[in-house]
């Protein structure tokens, strides 16, 4: 241990990275950090404000709404692409033919620029001449998701799992893909139901997937803007006004500067936090 | 327990096989008693794998049986065979403990509590387990997972056999030979036929009270260790088995023995008449340096420790044979003598005479 030669001159090798960094994130984040702090009423004009518009968000009954929204959101569906995604991953082929057609037609929602997915479920779903608004209405259904917020919830929430359930898809095929085939026989020999063959080797093994895509879709889904934004513009009223719709609408709406830099650092720290607290509980037991 | 019989066995992994070449398996018949501990041996894809995957049932053959106490269980799956099988890379059920690992089985079976419990702390104790129950298996090292993998087919009082598929090829040198020791005791204890496959003549000499040898889809000898060593029935099985190998030189047939390069020796069978390629076949260990015999050139000597193998050029080709500690090695122009007794003719590969004896 004492032999250890102590050289710093690899710290200049780390440099490029640092500055590559510093230029797409730290910088355009500390401006942001620099606005929360100030008051302009343009002509480029700052004035001191300190912790006004933190205090100003925090209370604000408009971010709490917002915040909750898009916790239900987030969480619905994560509750239904997960599962969904495993089952389907697990209803896949592993060998033959069938392996490339069903991977290529899980890949194409994943293909599809996101303010198309929005339009398209815009169209799919109006009352009078979308296939999905036209055909709920005439089984009896009052659908019409532009009046209804309900309506709106489950049209926006319907698209996402389209678009997104995929990923899962893809993520947990990688995971079963990898387990070798002598764990099946292994399993067989000792009796294994399904159930124990899901629950103690499928399921251990496709964990780490797992974890990658909770993680990318709550960061994902906790971000989205573009499809919902195209579908329903929040609306109707604010029903559907999720956190970055309504970041948006204070910044480039309002021209709030400084409440929304103050808001949009109390989004990246909800993001932050529940991601650390979602990987700390889907990790925990590795150390053990 | 079972006694295991494969009759007229053959596989092809080819849904029509036409050639030789397509079957994995050619016609196999043998006969296992119940309670042995035999090897599979032979060079990669020799099919011995694919055997053991039709003894197991994961794998149906295409043409043949498998008869457990003479009932026909080649349909059956492999968990209403009731065999069980360690496998080359260890399995462990990672997020169960030890214990939970060894309980599987027999949790899946119904098996109520109280017997789980004595039956997993017993075969714990015979594999050396009995320390790290509430470990999880994630953190063991290979050998402990192998460990737990041959525990949970120990754990079964239902296994007709315990199958080996190459199962120290993760294991750590060192610790191949406590493993082996262990494997051996643990067989002589709980008497359960033990069929194990490898391409590593050792672990199969060592292990098995019969090791079947393989190569190309055939069996080419059952045999004692003792008997593949001192009788080979085909010269693969003389170059397979033994450090180094048999010496095969080609020859000619005459009354008394063989002429090998215009020089008459003699040998413990005789062929009958030369009607295939002629080949003698002797052990470097029954060759020696006379005054006069088989001239050779001595070309290479190496140093195996309590021996040096020594490599001579004859006019038919290489032959080796072993000198003893303190053994005087002549060098340039030397003659090979071959043990009469332990030296034989082989016809196309096989030994001449063999089913005139048997």
């Amino acid at each position: 241990m004492s032999t250890k030669t102590v050289n710093q001159k690899a710290w200049f090798l780390v440099l490029p990275v640092l500055v590559l960094v510093a230029f797409n994130a730290i910088v355009p984040l500390m401006t942001v950090v620099n606005y929360s702090v100030q008051e302009t009423f343009g002509d480029n004009l700052f004035f001191w404000a300190g912790l006004r518009w933190f205090e100003e968000v925090l209370r604000s009954p408009r971010f709490h709404d917002a915040l909750s929204r898009q916790l239900i959101f987030t969480f619905t569906i994560l509750a239904i692409e997960i599962p969904l995604g495993v089952i389907i991953a697990l209803a896949m082929p592993r060998k033959g033919p069938w392996v490339s057609v069903c991977l290529v037609l899980m890949a194409m929602p994943l293909l599809i620029p996101w303010n198309v997915v929005g339009a398209m479920w815009n169209i799919f779903g109006l009352p009078e001449l979308g296939l999905m608004g036209k055909a709920l209405n005439s089984l009896g259904f009052d659908y019409n998701y532009t009046r209804q917020p309900g309506d709106a919830w489950f049209t926006l929430i319907l698209m996402d799992v389209w678009h997104w359930t995929s990923l899962v898809v893809l993520l947990a095929y990688a995971g079963l893909v990898s387990i070798p085939d002598a764990y099946y026989q292994a399993a067989k020999i000792d009796g294994a139901s399904s159930w124990a063959i899901f629950r103690y080797i499928q399921l251990p093994k496709m964990k780490r997937v797992l974890t990658i895509a909770v993680l990318l879709r709550f960061m994902d889904s906790f971000n989205i803007y573009t499809e919902p934004s195209v579908l329903t513009g929040g609306g109707p009223g604010n029903s559907t006004t999720l956190l970055s719709i309504d970041l948006v609408k204070i910044a480039l709406g309002q021209f709030d500067l400084g409440p929304a830099a103050a808001m949009s650092l109390v989004y990246f720290l909800v993001i932050l936090l529940l991601s650390w607290i979602f990987y700390t509980v889907m990790t925990r037991d590795e150390e053990s | 327990m079972a006694r295991i019989t494969l009759d007229q066995l053959r596989h092809s992994y080819a849904r029509n096989p036409q050639s030789d070449a397509d079957w994995a398996l050619k016609q196999l018949d043998l006969e296992w008693d119940d309670g042995g501990a035999y090897a599979l041996l032979g060079p990669s894809g020799c099919g011995k794998t694919t055997l053991l995957n039709i003894i197991s049932g994961l794998l149906v053959p295409s043409h043949g049986k498998v008869l457990f106490d003479g009932e026909d269980v080649s349909m059956l799956p492999p968990e209403q065979r009731r065999i069980a099988q360690v496998f080359q890379f260890p399995v462990v059920y990672d997020t169960m403990t030890v214990y939970d690992n060894l309980a599987f089985p027999l949790r899946n079976r119904g098996v109520d509590e109280a017997t789980v419990d004595s039956r997993v702390r017993e075969v714990a104790a015979m594999n050396d387990l009995m320390g790290m129950l509430d470990k999880r298996a994630r953190g063991l090292t290979a050998d402990g997972k192998q460990k737990i993998s041959l525990g949970r087919g120990l754990v079964r009082t239902d296994v007709n056999a315990i199958l080996f598929d190459e199962p120290l090829t993760v294991i750590d040198p060192h610790l191949k030979f406590q493993l082996r020791s262990k494997l051996k005791e643990l067989h002589q204890r709980v008497a359960t036929t033990m069929i194990y496959v490898t391409h590593d003549q050792t672990e199969a000499l060592t292990f098995a009270d019969k090791v079947v040898v393989m190569n190309v889809g055939e069996v080419m000898q059952v045999g004692t260790p003792e008997e593949l060593f001192d009788e080979p029935q085909h010269t693969f099985v003389g170059h397979f088995i033994g450090s180094p190998g048999m010496n095969v030189l080609p020859c000619q047939v005459s009354g008394s023995g063989a002429v090998v390069a215009c020089h008459k020796v003699a040998t413990a069978n005789k062929a009958a008449r030369a009607d295939g390629t002629a080949e003698i076949g002797v052990r470097p260990e029954f060759v020696s340096f006379a005054t006069s015999g088989l001239p050779a050139r001595v070309a290479k000597v190496s140093d195996a420790g309590r021996f040096s193998i020594v490599e001579a050029d004859c006019d038919a080709g290489k032959v080796r044979l072993l000198v003893g500690e303190g053994g005087t090695i002549p060098s340039e122009q030397v003659h090979l003598a071959f043990d009469p007794a332990r030296t034989r003719i082989y016809v196309d590969g096989w030994l001449a005479g063999r089913e005139a004896r048997s």
